[in-house]
């Protein structure tokens, strides 16, 4: 039996299908998977993500402390709320996990990380921190509900008291606000707009149903997975690990190289680049009926061989989508080995589809 | 719970098998099956007149999860597939055992389709599966 959040009972009297995922008994659908991801582009849907871990992170120097853990740099979320998605980095560039932080006030940040990388992320800010006298808080007693599609705060504001849902509705993307013990971010992992609402464990499963009588549709991971592919977002995991630096996992976007500061990684990171980068990450878009899936070879013709990292079937697209890491002199096309054949596909930049729109031409 | 009419013949690999009052076989994958597999999203389905013996793959039904192939359970002559997959997966989830069937073959043999498992047998099987 694997780890259980307090939204499992929930779950399981929905009928919904429950799968091991990262030590987590998790609903994977609770019907059609393919409903559940239009509901989510269409209208709006939940998911229980409350297998993630939050972190506080305190501190009179907990500003410089994140200025050194991250690529990404916390100057750029100086005001109150501000979220900021980073990778964080070992030594030698290889990502650790990828996260958001929040700024919650001058000497106390918010951290949200993988459920699967949990015990290893810990270690190594308890590490890490040590020299900051910053104190490391996992979070525990908390469920997290995402909120996600057009339609989503409007529904879920319906269901929140009137101060938080007055706080929550002024947020601008990409801000959280602490309504303690709630806190409510208007962020996402699907491409559509929405909010990720912390509560206590013991009201989670009292949102989640009043949630659903306002007709926000339970979503599981199978959805949470095809929504996210298409919005061109990478799994810790399948899209990059320690093994991979954020400049080969599309992720060059998210290191901040200016104002020059020493984060844990740089160098790596600097002579990669200079060198420049043997491999890429680059959205695939197959043009046979088949669906890619992860560690499918690619092939590009007089360059080289590469990987599908993740794969699956666009409900939005009806067509199959990917993620793959590829020589980087890659230009448009590869063909990729699917059940003994080698199918063709086009190499495409993701997002596929952002805010309920095709966002790439088929 | 998954279905399982009495009325079928099923494999240890999930194909349910009805014997028609014409003599054919027609084949699907049964209702676990396609719960398992979750939304089928591609189904190729075999064409009329290829011979297949017993326990070839006939046909590919993918889903969002995974590609599976589906065997025949007898040798034989398949006399029909079911054209509407190509543009309705999903009558499978919906239908295992009704309008998502996969294709009728004439059997060689019908001590094939008597040597299947019957239903009480699958249900064991599924049984020691999940347990």
């Amino acid at each position: 039996m694997g780890q259980r959040t307090p939204l499992y009972s929930t779950h399981v009297a929905a009928g919904a299908r429950m799968v091991d995922f990262g030590g987590w008994d998790m609903p994977v659908n609770y019907g059609s998977q393919i409903e559940e991801h239009h509901a989510v582009r269409r209208d709006a849907g939940m998911f229980d993500v409350s297998h993630m871990c939050v972190v506080d992170l305190r501190g009179s120097r907990v500003h410089e402390f994140l200025r050194r853990l991250l690529a990404n740099d916390v100057e750029k979320a100086m005001q109150p709320g501000k979220a900021l998605y980073s990778c964080m980095l070992r030594e030698n560039g290889g990502v650790i996990d990828d996260l958001i932080v929040y700024h919650m006030h001058y000497q106390w940040y918010r951290m949200v990380v993988n459920a699967g990388t949990r015990d290893k992320d810990l270690e190594w800010l308890r590490v890490q921190a040590e020299s900051f006298g910053v104190a490391v808080e996992p979070c525990t007693d908390l469920a997290m509900i995402a909120v996600q599609g057009p339609n989503a705060r409007s529904k879920a504001a319906q269901v929140l008291d009137d101060s938080v849902a007055h706080a929550a509705l002024v947020l601008q993307p990409f801000f959280g606000v602490d309504a303690a013990p709630w806190f409510v971010a208007r962020t996402g992992y699907t491409g559509e707009d929405g909010w990720e609402i912390i509560v206590p464990a013991a009201q989670a499963a009292e949102l989640w149903d009043k949630l659903r009588g306002v007709g926000v549709t339970p979503c599981g991971l199978g959805a949470r997975d095809t929504l996210r592919l298409e919005a061109g977002m990478n799994l810790y995991g399948n899209d990059m690990d320690e093994s991979t630096t954020p400049l080969e996992s599309g992720l060059g976007w998210t290191v901040a190289w200016e104002p020059e500061r020493d984060f844990l990684g740089r160098s790596a990171l600097v002579a990669q680049k200079s060198a420049g980068a043997p491999r890429k990450l680059v959205g695939l878009l197959l043009e046979d009926r088949a669906v890619l899936r992860s560690h499918q070879k690619v092939i590009v013709p007089a360059v080289g061989e590469g990987e599908v990292t993740s794969g699956t079937f666009s409900p939005t697209l009806e067509r199959s989508i990917g993620l793959a890491r590829v020589p980087s002199a890659t230009a448009d096309r590869c063909e990729v080995e699917i059940r003994g054949r080698l199918l063709s596909a086009r190499v495409v930049r993701p997002p596929f589809v952002r805010n309920g729109t095709i966002a790439i031409s088929l | 719970m998954s279905k399982v009419p009495h009325d079928l013949r099923f494999l240890k690999s999930h194909e349910w098998a009805r014997l028609e009052t014409d003599g054919t076989v027609t084949v699907g994958i049964s209702d676990h099956a396609q719960q398992a597999l979750g939304d089928l999203v591609f189904v190729e389905a075999p064409e009329a007149g290829r011979r297949v013996a017993a326990g070839e793959a006939i046909a590919v039904v993918e889903s969002v999860k995974a590609a599976s192939d589906v065997y025949s359970p007898v040798s034989g002559e398949i006399v029909a597939g079911n054209v509407d997959l190509g543009g309705q997966p999903e009558l499978i989830n919906q239908d295992p055992y009704g309008a998502g069937w996969i294709m009728r073959i004439r059997p060689d043999d019908k001590q094939q389709f008597a040597a299947m498992l019957d239903a009480r047998g699958y249900e064991a099987q599924l049984a020691a599966e999940t347990h």
